[in-house]
């Protein structure tokens, strides 16, 4: 039972063990399981409240427990916790291994205290039962004296003889079951001696060892004369050989005798073989007195009553053999029976010699004779079994030990390694972000250092394709500088994507026109969209400010991306880029939201705008509104749209819709992740909707901030000319048509929309107002020729016929209408400054014809006409053909040879209004004779100004400074800014480029 | 008549063929222009000047390049103005050649200005052949009665 018992408490100790490791790896990995929760969840969208919330009580609960763990690691340093833990297991091994003995040892010693008692009590009773009927025996011999004393003695005659004693005693054997014969013998004084023999009719004969196996007592000698005698004259069948033999002069019984008469007591032998039947036996003595003795009398009073000796034999070994086997478990234990008067000598009376040293019992034996002392020994005749019990409890232990201090061992070494691991992992973690940022920061520099010879490359191709060149040249350089233009716009993106990624970029804040940068935009993708024939709007809410402060180069970043996308991936229909306030946006959503699924630019279904911004931060959200602009911009496209599986990773670096995708349209799949980073920077969110075969919408918002002043100012100086004009846009659409307002409106025009031509003619024969513009949709103009002509006429005839426009989408706009003279064509996108240049080139006005068109001689001649320049050069034959190129052009040319010669004819007073100048001339070169040239006029202004020189003597001038330009044959930068250093005005390439030169001289003739 | 024709004809494929062999660029076509009613001689004036000046040049260098102790600066500002003014007058091949000696004398290597003397004095003598003949070319056609063609 109590095996079992200890079997279970093991296995309960070791099962706590267990769970406390358990629960403390949990802890661990859980710990672990919320930093890695804290690391992702932010990445996720669903920023609903509870989310943020739970994710807020994710953090402190990852942060506590962390700092725990970093206390734990505080307090045990690994090297300190791991000589500690291998410390303790030694110690719970040691303790294991002690107690197991402990119990087997403890267990052995009560198994031999029980055998012990078992021996002691076997014993105990064999020595009992044996004592006891010896004490029967004694007792009984003790009567048969008596009886001999009143029959033999207290008769005369005896009335006992041989014969009777010999019956009797027979028939009395069973009362005496120890003795194997019963004798008596009497006491005959040597005087009393020959009167004995007489009347026995045998001698008394001498007791002597003697042939043992032929005893014969007639051989027996006489005895020899002594002062007394005791001849047997009785004894029991059995011994009837010792009739007649003198016991006093058998040794042992001599003094067994004298012995007996003198205590009176019964009084034994040492054992001694018997006569004749040669065993080992004792004899019993008992005196017979001639009267009742007092129990104190002397001995001497004793030896004279004394009459006779009674003695019985006891065959010991055969007797304790009959007593054991009554006994049951005679087999289990070994029995000796010894005569210890002697105690250094014991004499064995019973039992076989075993060597065995084993358990042994001794228990004393009183036979009743005091000077003789017996004992019995008790050994088991098998050595004690081996203690199964004891050995397989303390076994046990011991396994359930080690099998603890494993489970210790390896839930030791399991935190160890979790730990270490979790220390790798974080190494390699932290190596992993450095590296990161490392790649960031190299893709950063290398794409800056590629830029800039990138610059070098793409300078010296624009050079190269200035100069003289066939036209498979010109086809090489022209293919290598797009590519290199490409390579840098890559470049640029990458360095961008880098920049970001290591949290480089950083946001300018100055003040920009939204506005323009949208027309820029719009300039820039005009030409492909006229190309393709796609609708392409931009819409700017009126409340959004003129101007505002950010970043416009990022912000046009991000809508080039967008609409460069759209751009591409749109064939047909319209792209169109709206702006509102965020506010007005919020407003405008619910009242807007039925009506919009037809009505688009081009009539094409597109995605849900709402749908693009559904994750947007409330409007309210955003702080003071006086400070900061919170615009929404959505770039709409009826394009391919985005499949349904590529929507989750359209803002993933390099990530494309499909490799398919990257074939049919280039790119690298950056530009939406980078507008994504930049909307973040700029506080915005973005997002997008996007139906497959029907269209995308990207919306953003951004958040600017508004510089308050100079708001008045609205309109730009240069439209006043249209301000207050009256103008008429004839379009079904109406969404099309708010955005021709949108435009026209940005001139300063008043705008009216009607949607038909017949409203539009009835609207204008019958309004008190002129108006001065028409313009209507290709669309409308196409739809019904007959009508658009009768139009055409009628507003011809009217007085003061308004100018007629077509809005057009697609370049080819320059084919004829009906046949009848066709109206001026503005092909869309439209934006102010193309709609401005319109509609000046039809009213007439020419002013600003120059200013497009390429630069004319002519006007080089204007500038350069009645001019008197000083032309510088060492070269004979540069200066005859500068000076033929500048007289061509209407100057008055006085050439020099040298530096010094142009000094001097600098030299203020002079008439000349500009001077070109070689740079390399030997004795004094370009610059220095142009330094010493500004130094005189330096010298000559100060002079004037003092007063020591008189105004009059130079020509009522008195800020002297002749415009001086270099020619050079390379222009680099370098020289570029050297001509600045040292004086010159600018420098023009040698020999004489038209543009260039117009540039240059404008700057100072204008 | 016909033969002003195929003079002119001549002359301009002869001037193409010498823009085309790189003998001449559009600098000289510049030069072209610059001659109108007011200046009448002005591309002969200016290749003559241009060839005096060269023979000059071309003089000074060998002596310049004969010495024990070559100046290479002097050396080199020979070689730019020669430049400069070949470029003025659209000489290609020379400009380019009139660079490499700039380069040699630069790095200061004699043999490469040697070479490169012999290499220029090749050109320009190809150079003021081919012209010549195109003045000749331009003679004949003045002296047969027609005008002189621009080529673009």
């Amino acid at each position: 039972m109590s095996f079992i018992h200890l079997i279970g408490f093991g296995l309960k100790v070791g099962h706590l063990v267990l769970m406390l490791c358990y629960s403390f790896l949990t802890v661990i990995s859980l710990n672990s399981l919320f930093i890695n929760d804290s690391q992702m969840k932010p990445n996720n969208n669903n920023n609903t409240k509870s989310n943020k919330l739970w994710i807020k009580f994710l953090e402190i609960f990852s942060r506590n427990t962390s700092k725990i763990h970093h206390y734990y690691q505080y307090i045990g340093s690994d090297k300190f916790r791991k000589t500690w833990w291998k410390k303790l297991l030694i110690l719970w091994i040691a303790f294991g291994t002690l107690l197991s003995l402990w119990v087997f040892w403890y267990m052995r010693s009560q198994a031999l205290e029980t055998r012990k008692d078992n021996l002691t009590n076997m014993c105990d009773e064999r020595a009992r039962m044996l004592q006891d009927q010896f004490n029967v025996s004694l007792n009984h011999v003790q009567a048969m004296s008596i009886l001999i004393s009143t029959f033999h003695h207290g008769k005369s005659p005896s009335a006992i003889d041989q014969e009777t004693f010999a019956k009797y005693t027979e028939r009395t054997a069973f009362e005496r079951p120890l003795t194997s014969g019963v004798a008596y013998a009497v006491r005959v004084l040597d005087s009393e001696r020959e009167q004995f023999e007489k009347q026995q009719g045998w001698t008394i004969k001498k007791m002597t060892p003697v042939n043992k196996d032929k005893y014969n007592p007639e051989e027996l000698e006489p005895s020899p004369i002594q002062p007394e005698y005791a001849p047997v004259i009785f004894a029991q069948e059995t011994v009837a050989h010792v009739i007649s033999l003198d016991m006093l002069t058998g040794m042992e019984d001599c003094e067994n005798v004298l012995r007996a008469r003198e205590l009176g007591k019964g009084v034994l032998t040492a054992p001694l073989e018997l006569i004749k039947s040669n065993r080992l036996g004792v004899i019993l003595t008992f005196a017979v007195y001639k009267r009742d003795l007092p129990s104190n009398a002397t001995p001497e009073e004793r030896i004279e009553a004394t009459d006779g000796y009674l003695g019985g034999v006891f065959d010991i070994e055969s007797l304790v053999e009959k007593l054991l086997q009554q006994l049951a478990s005679k087999q289990t234990i070994y029995v000796n029976v010894y005569d210890t008067t002697n105690i250094s000598n014991p004499i064995s009376m019973y039992g076989v010699d075993v060597t065995d040293t084993g358990l042994q019992h001794v228990s004393p034996l009183n036979f009743g004779d005091p000077s003789r002392k017996h004992e019995m020994r008790c050994r088991f005749k098998q050595k004690q079994r081996w203690q199964t019990l004891a050995i397989s409890t303390s076994f046990g232990i011991f396994v359930i030990t080690l099998l603890v201090g494993h489970i210790f061992h390896a839930t030791i070494n399991r935190i160890a390694k979790v730990e270490d691991d979790y220390h790798k992992m974080s190494k390699l973690k932290k190596r992993a972000e450095d590296a990161d940022v490392a790649k960031s920061e190299f893709l950063a520099t290398v794409s800056h250092e590629i830029r800039t010879p990138m610059n070098g490359v793409l300078g010296m191709l624009d050079m190269l394709m200035d100069t003289v060149l066939d036209v498979t040249q010109q086809d090489y350089v022209r293919t290598a500088q797009a590519s290199g233009k490409a390579l840098v716009s890559l470049i640029n993106a990458v360095l961008d994507q880098a920049k970001i990624e290591s949290g480089k970029l950083e946001l300018e804040a100055v003040r920009f026109d939204l506005r323009e940068i949208f027309d820029d935009v719009l300039s820039l993708f005009s030409g492909k969209s006229q190309e393709k024939g796609i609708e392409l709007a931009v819409y700017i809410s009126a409340k959004v400010p003129e101007t505002l402060t950010g970043d416009p180069g990022r912000f046009r970043q991000i809508i080039t991306n967008l609409m460069g996308n759209s751009i591409k991936f749109t064939e047909k229909g319209h792209i169109f880029v709206t702006v509102h306030l965020l506010e007005e946006a919020a407003e405008s959503i619910d009242v807007e939201t039925e009506p919009s699924s037809k009505d688009t630019l081009s009539g094409l279904p597109v995605a849900d705008r709402n749908r693009s911004c559904e994750g947007f931060r409330p409007a309210n959200q955003v702080e003071d509104p006086s400070e900061s602009v919170t615009l929404i911009i959505s770039v709409e496209d009826t394009g391919a749209g985005i499949p349904l599986e590529a929507q989750h990773r359209i803002f993933t670096p390099f990530m494309q819709v499909g490799p398919s995708i990257y074939r049919m349209h280039g790119g690298t799949g950056i530009g939406l992740s980078i507008s994504k980073c930049l909307v973040n920077l700029m506080n915005g969110e973005i997002g997008f909707d996007s139906v497959p075969h029907i269209g995308s919408t990207f919306t953003f918002t951004a958040v600017f901030s508004n510089p308050n002043e100079q708001q008045v100012n609205g309109q730009p100086k240069s439209k006043l000319e249209f301000c207050g004009m009256q103008a008429v846009v004839v379009d079904p659409r109406p969404v099309r048509a708010e955005v021709s307002r949108y435009h026209i409106q940005r001139l300063g025009m008043h705008v009216e929309t009607v949607s038909s031509l017949t409203s539009a003619l009835s609207m204008l024969t019958n309004g008190s107002q002129t108006v001065h513009v028409v313009l209507i949709e290709e669309e409308v103009w196409d739809r019904d020729s007959s009508n658009s002509s009768l139009f055409f006429y009628k507003l011809r005839n009217s007085d003061n016929p308004p100018k007629l426009f077509i809005l057009t989408n697609s370049i080819g706009g320059s084919r004829q209408y009906n046949g009848i003279c066709s109206p001026a064509v503005i092909t869309k996108p439209l934006r102010v400054s193309m709609l401005a240049a319109s509609l000046q080139r039809a009213m007439g006005s020419n002013r600003s014809n120059d200013r497009n068109g390429e630069i004319p001689k002519l006007s080089l001649s204007k500038l350069l006409i009645g001019r008197k320049i000083l032309v510088v050069d060492d070269n004979n034959v540069n200066l005859r053909v500068a000076a033929g190129a500048l007289k061509k052009y209407g100057a008055e040319v006085v050439c020099a040879e040298n530096g010094r010669k142009a000094i001097s004819l600098l030299k203020p007073p002079h008439s000349f209004d500009a001077c070109f100048m070689d740079i390399q001339m030997p004795e004094m070169d370009g610059f220095e004779a142009t330094r010493t040239i500004r130094d005189n006029e330096q010298d000559i202004n100060t002079r004037i100004q003092h007063g020591s020189l008189s105004l009059q003597d130079y020509a009522n001038v008195s800020n002297w400074h002749v415009p001086i330009l270099a020619m050079t044959a390379d222009v680099i930068q370098a020289t570029h800014e050297q001509c600045l250093k040292s004086g010159m005005d600018g420098y023009v390439s040698k020999p004489f480029e038209a543009n260039q030169l117009y540039q240059e001289v404008s700057r100072f003739f204008l | 008549m016909s033969s002003v024709l195929q003079l002119q004809r001549q002359f301009i494929d002869y001037t193409t063929s010498l823009h085309n062999e790189g003998y001449l660029d559009n600098q000289f076509t510049e030069l072209q222009k610059l001659q109108d009613e007011s200046n009448p001689d002005f591309v002969t004036e200016v290749v003559s000047m241009y060839f005096e000046d060269s023979d000059k040049l071309l003089n000074n260098l060998t002596t310049a390049l004969q010495q024990r102790n070559v100046d290479y600066k002097q050396v080199d500002a020979h070689a730019h103005q020669f430049k400069g003014s070949s470029s003025s007058i659209g000489a290609k091949r020379v400009t380019n050649v009139c660079a490499h000696f700039k380069g040699f004398c630069e790095a200061k290597n004699l043999d490469g200005c040697l070479r490169c003397l012999q290499q220029v004095k090749q050109e320009y003598i190809f150079f003021r052949n081919k012209l010549e003949a195109l003045f000749r070319l331009e003679q004949q056609i003045l002296q047969a009665g027609g005008s002189v063609p621009m080529v673009e």
